[in-house]
C-alpha cells in the first residue's frame, strides 16, 4: 500500500477524494430517501399532528371574553366577586359591547358566557342590540340604563362569569370534562350530582369497550386457533369469510343488525319458534344490541393478530408436553396459550382502543344511556356548537388512549405487533 | 337587412348566457319532507328560471355552516334550519340578512316566520301517535302517554331533553301556557326530570325522524312522540297510524342563506318562490306541514287543512316551541339529560 502511494503521488489525493465522493453519494442517497418519505411526513404533519395540536389548543383557548370585554375585565380585576360590581364595570361593559364591530363576535361572546351561565345569551344579545347609550351618561346612569334594558344585570352570577373568563386561557373545559368546576373564587370542586355526566359516560365507554373486547377474545380465540391448524388453502378460504364482512360498510352492517334484532326480526322469531322464549326479547336500542353489533364489527381486529401469532407457534411444543405426560387441556393452557399472549395483547388493545371511539353503532342501536363519549363530542360540535367542550372531551379520549397504550407497553414489554 | 347579423349575434350570446346557467345548492333534511320540497319547490324553480338546483341532505349540523363561513368557502346557497339555529346562527353572524323586498310582504306570513336572518317555510309539530290497529281507544292527553297501565307497552321518545321535558310537565298537570314558565325555574326542571324518571324504563329512544313510525308499525312501542309529517307519510303508504294533537309542540323550519354564498340573487329568487302562496299550497298537499304564507291556506281544501298542525282544531291545545328558552337553557338541560340518562 505504502509503496504504491509513494510510487504514484497523484493517488495520495485519491483517498480524500474518494471519501468526499463517498460522502456525497451517501448524502445523495439520504436526500433521496428523505424525499421519498417526505410526502408521507408532510401528510402526517398536516393531516394528523396539526389537527391534534389545534384540538388541544381549542380545549384550553378562551378568547371570546378577552377579545371583546377587555376594559370590563380590567374594571373587574379588583372586584371581590361577591357584591354588586362597581359602576365603573357597568360603564366599561356598555362601552365594550357598543364597540363590538362584528355581530358574530357578540354572538360568540354570548355563546361562551351562556355555556357558563344559562341565560347569558339572551342577556348579552339583548343588551348588544340596545346599545349604544348616550356617551354623556355617568357610570351610575349607565348602570341604571343597563338595568332598564335587562334587570338581570344586577345578578352577580353573570358578572362572575365575565370576570372568570377574562383570561385568554382556561382550564374550565378540561375540568368540566372530568366533572369538576371552578367557582368565582377559583376554587375547584365537583359539579353537583344532577349535572355530573362525563365521569359516568367515560366509565360507561370503558365498560362497553371492555365487554366488547372480552367477547371478541372469547369468540375470536377458538376461531383463530382453528384457522391456524388448517392448511394454507383452507385457511385462506376461511379468512375470506372473516374479511368480507370486515370490508363491508359499518352502516350497512348496523342496518342489517336492526333488521335481524328488531322485535319481529329473524332472531326473535327463531327464539320464539324454538320455544326458548314466549315473548320477543328486547335486543335493540339497548346495551345488548350495541354490544352484539360492536363485537361483530370488531371481531376481525381480534382474529387477524391472533391468527398471525398462532401461525408462528410450532405445534411440536404442544405435542412434546402431551408426550411428557401432561393432559391435553393442561398442555393447551400452560404451553400453548402463553405463547399467544402477544396476539391477545395486540388484538385486545386494538379492539379496545377502536371501541372507545365508537360513535355510529351506539348512536343507531343504543338508547339514551348507551351512548359513548364520541356521541357527546358530536353533540357539542354539531348541536351546541361549543367547540371548546368538544375539544376537551376529545383530549380526554386521546389522553386515555395514550395512557392505555403506555400501560400495554409496560405490561407486554414489546412493540405492538399486528403480524 | 343590416340588423340581422346583430340580432343573430345577440341570439347566440343569449343562448350562451342560458348555457352558463346558475347552479345553486339547496340543503334540507331529506326524507318525506325532502321529497315534497323537491316536487313543490325545486322542480318549478328549475323550470321557470332555467337555473339548476343541487339538492343536499344534512342532519342539521350547524358546525358545517360555521366551518364554511369561517373558512370563507361557502358552497351552500340555501339551507333549511330549525328555529333555535336560525336565532343562534343570526347572533353569531353565520347567515345573510333576509331581503324582504325581494321575497314579499311581511304581513303575508305568520308572525313567527319573519326573522331577520331567515324566513319560516313550514310549521311542523311534535305530537303523540299510536297504531290504531293495535290501540282501539285513542290516548287523549300526555298523562295517558305516561300511563303504562292504561296503555301497556313501550314509549318512543326522542333521544334528548328538548320536547320531552315539556311533555313531562304537561303530563304532570302543568297547563300548556305555563310550561316554559315552570321549566325555567329550578324546581320546574327538577319536576320534569322526576316525571321522566317515572317512564324511564319504558322508553325506547329514537334518533332519526323516520324511526318512530317504524317502531309503531313493528309493534315495538305502543305510543310514541313523532313529527306529524312522518305519520302523514306513513298514512299515505296505507299504515293505520293516528295522531293525538293534544299538547303537541309546534315549531317552524326556516330558509337561511349562509353568509358569503356566491349565488345570492339566485338563492333569494329560490326563497321567494318557495315562500309564495302557490308553491306553499302545493307543498302542503304533498306533506301535512303547515304553510307559513297565510294566503296559501285559502288554496287548500278542508281535508288537507284538517291534517295540518296549523288548523284550528289541531292547534287548540298546542304549545309553541320557545326558541329563546332553549337558546338560553338548552346546553345546560341537554347536559343534565345526559347525566339523568346515565343514572
Amino acid at each position: 500500500m505504502t509503496t504504491s502511494t509513494t510510487a504514484l503521488p497523484a493517488s495520495a489525493v485519491l483517498p480524500a477524494n474518494l471519501a468526499r465522493q463517498l460522502k456525497r453519494a451517501e448524502r445523495r442517497k439520504r436526500l433521496f430517501s428523505i424525499s421519498l418519505t417526505m410526502p408521507l411526513l408532510v401528510f402526517l404533519v398536516v393531516i394528523f399532528l396539526v389537527p391534534i395540536a389545534a384540538l388541544l389548543m381549542r380545549a384550553v383557548e378562551n378568547p371570546e371574553v378577552a377579545n371583546t370585554l377587555g376594559r370590563t375585565g380590567e374594571a373587574l380585576a379588583q372586584w371581590d366577586r361577591t357584591t354588586t360590581p362597581p359602576d365603573a364595570a357597568y360603564a366599561a361593559l356598555a362601552a365594550d359591547l357598543a364597540a363590538i364591530q362584528e355581530q358574530s363576535d357578540a354572538g360568540a361572546l354570548a355563546r361562551r358566557l351562556n355555556s357558563e351561565v344559562s341565560g347569558a345569551r339572551s342577556l348579552v344579545m339583548g343588551t348588544y342590540r340596545a346599545l349604544p347609550f348616550d356617551p354623556a351618561l355617568t357610570p351610575a346612569q349607565v348602570h341604571q340604563r343597563l338595568l332598564e334594558v335587562d334587570a338581570r344585570w344586577d345578578d352577580i352570577t353573570y358578572w362572575q362569569a365575565i370576570a372568570k373568563n377574562s383570561k385568554r386561557w382556561t382550564p374550565d373545559y378540561l375540568l368540566a370534562s372530568v366533572d369538576l368546576q371552578r367557582d368565582a373564587q377559583g376554587h375547584i370542586s365537583r359539579v353537583p350530582d344532577d349535572s355530573a355526566a362525563f365521569g359516568r359516560i367515560l366509565l360507561r365507554t370503558f365498560e362497553i369497550s371492555a365487554v366488547v373486547t372480552l367477547f371478541c377474545l372469547l369468540l375470536g380465540y377458538p376461531l383463530a386457533y382453528w384457522l391456524s391448524t388448517l392448511t394454507e388453502r383452507q385457511a385462506n378460504m376461511c379468512m375470506i369469510l372473516v374479511l368480507v364482512p370486515f370490508w363491508t360498510s359499518i352502516l350497512v352492517r348496523v342496518a342489517a343488525w336492526i333488521v335481524l334484532l328488531q322485535t319481529n326480526g329473524l332472531v326473535n322469531r327463531a327464539l320464539m319458534g324454538t320455544g326458548l322464549t314466549d315473548e320477543p326479547v328486547a335486543l335493540l336500542f339497548n346495551r345488548l344490541g350495541v354490544v352484539i353489533a360492536m363485537v361483530h364489527i370488531l371481531l376481525p381486529f381480534m382474529i387477524l393478530p391472533l391468527y398471525s401469532v398462532m401461525k408462528s407457534v410450532p405445534p411440536t411444543y404442544l405435542r412434546a408436553a402431551v408426550s411428557l405426560g401432561s393432559s391435553p387441556l393442561a398442555a393447551f393452557f400452560k404451553v400453548y396459550v402463553p405463547q399467544t399472549y402477544p396476539g391477545m395483547g395486540a388484538g385486545g388493545l386494538l379492539v379496545f382502543i377502536l371501541s372507545i371511539g365508537y360513535y355510529v353503532t351506539p348512536a343507531l342501536l343504543g338508547g339514551a344511556d348507551d351512548q359513548m363519549l364520541s356521541y357527546y363530542i358530536a353533540q357539542y360540535t354539531n348541536v351546541n356548537v361549543n367547540w371548546g367542550m368538544a375539544c376537551a372531551l376529545g383530549a380526554v379520549l386521546l389522553f386515555t388512549t395514550l395512557v392505555l397504550y403506555g400501560i400495554y407497553r409496560r405490561v407486554v414489554k414489546s412493540e405492538l405487533s399486528l403480524g | 337587412m343590416k340588423l340581422k347579423p346583430i340580432v343573430a349575434a345577440a341570439a347566440v350570446v343569449a343562448s350562451f348566457a342560458s348555457f352558463a346557467q346558475t347552479q345553486i345548492t339547496v340543503v334540507n333534511f331529506g326524507g318525506a319532507n325532502g321529497n315534497a320540497q323537491k316536487k313543490a319547490y325545486f322542480e318549478p324553480y328549475e323550470k321557470t328560471t332555467g337555473n339548476k338546483i343541487v339538492g343536499v341532505e344534512y342532519n342539521g349540523e350547524q358546525a358545517k355552516i360555521k366551518a364554511m363561513v369561517e373558512s370563507k368557502n361557502v358552497t351552500w346557497d340555501v339551507v333549511e334550519v330549525e328555529s333555535p339555529d336560525v336565532a343562534r346562527g343570526c347572533d353569531e353572524g353565520l347567515f345573510e340578512k333576509m331581503d324582504y323586498s325581494k321575497i314579499g310582504a311581511k304581513s303575508d306570513f305568520t308572525p313567527a316566520a319573519v326573522h331577520e336572518c331567515g324566513i319560516g317555510t313550514f310549521v311542523w309539530s311534535t305530537v303523540m301517535a299510536f297504531n290504531a290497529d293495535k290501540i282501539k281507544t285513542a290516548p287523549v292527553t300526555w298523562a295517558d302517554f305516561w300511563d303504562t297501565k292504561k296503555f301497556p307497552g313501550k314509549r318512543g321518545m326522542r333521544k334528548g331533553a328538548r320536547y320531552n321535558l315539556e311533555f313531562a310537565l304537561m303530563a304532570d298537570g302543568v297547563a300548556v301556557q305555563d310550561v316554559y314558565k315552570v321549566l325555567a325555574t329550578k324546581n320546574g326542571a327538577e319536576r320534569a326530570f322526576k316525571k321522566m324518571t317515572e317512564l324511564k324504563s319504558n322508553i325506547q329512544w329514537w334518533e332519526a325522524g323516520a324511526q318512530p313510525p317504524q317502531f309503531l308499525v313493528a309493534g315495538d312501542v305502543a305510543l310514541t312522540t313523532v313529527y306529524n309529517g312522518r305519520i302523514d307519510a306513513a298514512q299515505r303508504e296505507g299504515k293505520n297510524l293516528q295522531i293525538t294533537w293534544t299538547g303537541g309542540i309546534y315549531d317552524l323550519d326556516y330558509w337561511v342563506m349562509p353568509k358569503g354564498g356566491k349565488n345570492r340573487d339566485a338563492a333569494l329568487k329560490y326563497i321567494s318562490m318557495a315562500s309564495s302562496a302557490a308553491e306553499q299550497s302545493e307543498y302542503a298537499k304533498l306533506i301535512s306541514y303547515g304553510p307559513t304564507n297565510t294566503k296559501a291556506l285559502a288554496k287548500l281544501d278542508a281535508k288537507t287543512l284538517g291534517l295540518l298542525p296549523t288548523s284550528a282544531a289541531n292547534s287548540k291545545t298546542a304549545l309553541q316551541f320557545n326558541v329563546g328558552f332553549w337558546a338560553d337553557q338548552g346546553e345546560a338541560l341537554e347536559k343534565r339529560f345526559a347525566a339523568w340518562a346515565a343514572q
